[in-house]
């Protein structure tokens, strides 16, 4: 006869600090018997070595004492989320889940249901005794119409609690797994076809085939309040009516879905290493920090025009922060961004007070005008009626971008006649090179546009300004 | 080797370099980016990335990922961070490694998506059940996006304990240079716990329970112990700091507040000076009293005061009483920001 061992169980079990050698199940329970099936099915596949059980809380919380592999001992109903993470993080384990129904059926439902959805690779042993068992016998989601529990004192009421939760025929209705059951502990002939069936899931395991539910129908003596004989009868014949056995679903044959091939990098340098790398910011204090704030509507290209001119500032070796508008000031359907360019390490990325401020539209005009620092420069779009004065010492360009891109046909270039603006009045301290060369680089991914971007900014550089 | 990135690209950027095998996440603005970022790069290392279902199974995700010995991590915004809470506190009671990143947004409730400091409580004292802390780190630019990242996952392993990098929803979508490094970390080796699902880890067990009340009351008392040598790795900034009368002491983005705030200040004569605790578990209490001591201290946070309550703490836990009792705050919440020229009209007031 084979010993315990090598049936898939440790010698002893250290419950409590002590070294026991029976479980700490209840005469007559399920899991008991359920949990000398999965050991056996383990071992007889050879599948120690590979195997990871993620335990539940609840009656099943304790089979890491008893199942001679690896475990995780995971949160109450979260063992199919825990089991995802363990066989994502493993792929060539055999990842099994142990479930109840309070657990499985109720606080982690949407869990186990995504996870089946999903096609997770691991097993789903769960083990449906209608209750909650270790908890002190509530009602559970499989609780049966009628049935008395310490949640149900007066027997289960569907019309302020509805009927039971039918898990395998929920499940059934997703396409991912490949094999869901329903089997029974109830008795020797049902004992043998649960056997068989827990056999089957470790072997899906196995094979890498794919998710495996299957629902144990297990009888609960003690919250039952009945014999072991009693109770088992209560299961046959009240519980299987409730949940007929069966098997709901059976594609183990089906090839598991092969993964869409994604490009493939060699390594975080080969995926983030720019063709032409930029040397990093040189510390020159005798830069003077230059705060700059761009506003219009969404889609004028203001935030790509902050971009163009952090690019610059980046070429230039300068420290650069770019940033889209934050806060409350984003409502209203307008877009912002700050860009910082200083000589040294920048501070507060906020632009609170900016040394040039470019509007596109009269509202963003109206809003930040008054903040422009003394000595400051506001470059305004000439449709944009001037009703506010800046503040003294703020020099004032209105600057016909919007009609100029229309003018060269490219109406969505007003965001590059705004950069001549810049570059034409000399507003960000950055070379004339650099800004052109930010210009052409911010369309890298249409070159032709980037060369077109750049024709159009000298053509509006060289019209006349009064 | 430099790039310039959105912040909350570099906190995906620093993962990898740091060995992450997988990203469990579920999308909320303003951390989605980080979402984003490891959908598409992940993969193409031939790492892992998993959208979950809600936050509740990402961070159970992590438990399983963690407990089967690979590097993983999450990201999320105040909302998710509050939904992780009961199982970072199992991820510390199994003495997992993770990293959880929390671009704080402005709360409670719903609040908007605009940038906070609010959850510094859960996020620095532990927002779950039990006695334990996480290693949590506050990173300032998109530098230390990807520096802090790379840290936790190393602070992480080497505790085994969860980290929490705290950034906020301003810095979130800042774009910065960063430094790349020259090459990524190797793996750590978890085999002598983790169920790995190998010959070698047969037998392992990753648990967070001990049904025995002594055996629980001792496990405690070891991680007590384990946290009270983490504070050998607390790191600060001082800046300006040496000749100060005023020190501002704030974190994170408000610390870069701080920082230009002081510059002002000193400009117009006020000799200001700022620390930045950059973990915020461990607090850096020892290189905090060093630049207080006989200073006055300011606080600029984006919360109601729990900052300045914890540099009160630290303050009065050094034997600074009188710099503790010295505490005044500026602050803004819901998604506002403390202006440079509110700071230092509050740090004129008080000097």
């Amino acid at each position: 006869m084979a010993t315990i061992e090598q049936k898939g169980m440790y010698k002893a079990f250290p419950r409590s600090g002590k070294n026991v050698s029976f479980t700490h199940y209840c005469p007559g329970c399920g899991h008991g018997i359920i949990n000398k099936l999965i050991a056996e099915a383990c071992a007889e596949l050879g599948l120690q070595d590979r195997t990871i059980f993620v335990d539940p809380v609840g009656c099943g919380v304790f089979t890491y004492y008893y199942w001679d592999a690896a475990h995780i001992s995971a949160a109450h109903g979260r063992a199919s989320a825990a089991a995802t993470g363990a066989c994502r993080a493993r792929p060539d384990a055999v990842t099994i889940a142990y479930q109840g129904d309070g657990d499985l059926g109720a606080i982690g439902f949407n869990n186990a249901f995504q996870a089946a959805s999903r096609g997770e690779r691991f097993g789903c042993i769960f083990v449906n005794n209608s209750l909650y068992g270790m908890t002190g016998g509530q009602m559970a989601p499989t609780t049966l119409d009628g049935e008395t529990t310490t949640t149900t004192p007066f027997g289960r009421d569907p019309a302020l609690t509805g009927h039971p939760l039918h898990v395998c025929e929920v499940f059934a209705q997703l396409k991912a797994p490949v094999y869901i059951a329903r089997v029974s502990v109830a008795d020797t002939r049902r004992i043998m076809q649960a056997k068989k069936a827990i056999r089957k899931v470790f072997e899906i395991q196995r094979d890498r085939k794919g998710y495996a539910l299957l629902e144990i129908l297990a009888p609960c003596p003690t919250n039952f309040k009945m014999d072991p004989l009693k109770a088992a009868s209560f299961c046959m014949n009240e519980m299987e009516k409730e949940f007929p056995l069966g098997v709901f679903r059976d594609e183990e044959a089906r090839e598991p879905l092969a993964v869409r091939p994604v490009p493939q990098a060699s390594g975080c340098h080969d995926l983030f290493a720019e063709k032409e790398a930029v040397p990093a910011a040189v510390d020159d204090p005798a830069v003077a920090e230059r705060r700059f704030k761009f506003a219009g509507y969404g889609g004028q290209g203001i935030l790509s025009l902050g971009l163009c001119v952090a690019e610059a500032a980046r070429l230039e070796r300068r420290h650069t922060l770019w940033f889209p508008s934050y806060g409350p000031e984003q409502r209203g359907g307008s877009a912002n961004c700050s860009v910082v360019v200083s000589g040294t390490p920048i501070g507060s990325p906020t632009v609170d007070h900016p040394d040039v401020l470019v509007c596109m539209n009269q509202p963003a005009y109206e809003r930040f005008v008054g903040d422009v620092k003394r000595g400051g420069t506001v470059i305004v779009d000439e449709t944009v009626p001037v009703k506010v004065a800046p503040p003294d010492g703020v020099r004032l360009i209105r600057w016909p971008a919007i009609k100029m891109a229309e003018e060269f046909g490219v109406p969505k270039a007003a965001n590059t006649m705004m950069l001549a603006a810049l570059k034409k009045f000399k507003c960000t301290g950055l070379s004339d090179g650099n800004l052109e060369k930010a210009l052409v680089a911010s369309f890298k991914k249409k070159p032709a546009l980037g060369e077109k971007n750049r024709e159009l900014l000298r053509q509006a550089e060289a019209r006349e300004h009064s | 080797m430099t790039k310039f990135v959105k912040s909350n690209e570099a906190v995906v950027m620093g993962a990898l370099y740091a060995g992450c095998d997988l990203y469990f996440g579920y999308p909320i603005t303003p951390a989605s980016e980080i979402a984003h970022g490891a959908a598409k790069w992940f993969p193409m290392l031939g790492r892992t990335f998993v959208q979950a279902e809600c936050e509740t199974a990402s961070v159970n995700m992590m438990f399983g990922a963690a407990g089967a010995g690979r590097l993983c991590m999450t990201a999320t915004s105040g909302p998710g961070f509050s939904l992780m809470q009961e199982g970072i506190s199992y991820l510390a009671g199994a003495e997992l490694p993770a990293v959880i990143v929390n671009v704080n947004r402005a709360g409670p409730g719903l609040g908007n998506v605009y940038p906070e400091q609010s959850d510094y409580t859960p996020a620095v004292k532990g927002g779950g059940h039990g006695s334990y802390q996480t290693f949590t780190l506050a990173p300032a630019s998109a530098q230390e996006m990807f520096d802090l990242t790379m840290k936790a996952f190393e602070m992480s392993a080497k505790w085994r304990t969860p980290a929490v990098v705290f950034a906020d929803g301003l810095q979130g979508q800042m774009m910065e240079t960063v430094k790349l490094p020259e090459r990524e970390l190797p793996r750590p080796d978890f085999s002598a716990w983790a169920a790995q699902g190998e010959p070698a880890t047969r037998g392992n067990l990753v648990k967070s329970i001990y049904l025995d009340a002594a055996q629980q009351e001792e496990f405690n008392r070891h991680l007590q112990e384990k946290y009270a040598r983490m504070a050998a790795d607390a790191m600060g900034e001082a800046y300006l700091a040496d000749d100060a009368e005023l020190l501002i002491v704030a974190f994170g983005i408000s610390g870069r507040i701080a920082r230009t705030t002081a510059e002002e200040l000193r400009r117009e004569g006020v000799k200001a000076g700022v620390f930045r605790p950059v973990t915020l578990n461990p607090f850096p209490r020892e290189q905090l009293a060093a630049v207080a001591k006989g200073r006055r201290v300011m606080t600029i946070e984006l919360d109601a005061g729990q900052f300045a309550d914890d540099v009160r703490l630290n303050l009065a836990k050094a034997g600074l009483g009188a710099e503790a009792a010295s505490v005044k705050m500026v602050h803004r919440m819901g998604g506002e920001v403390v202006s440079v020229d509110d700071a230092v009209k509050a740090a004129k007031e008080m000097v």
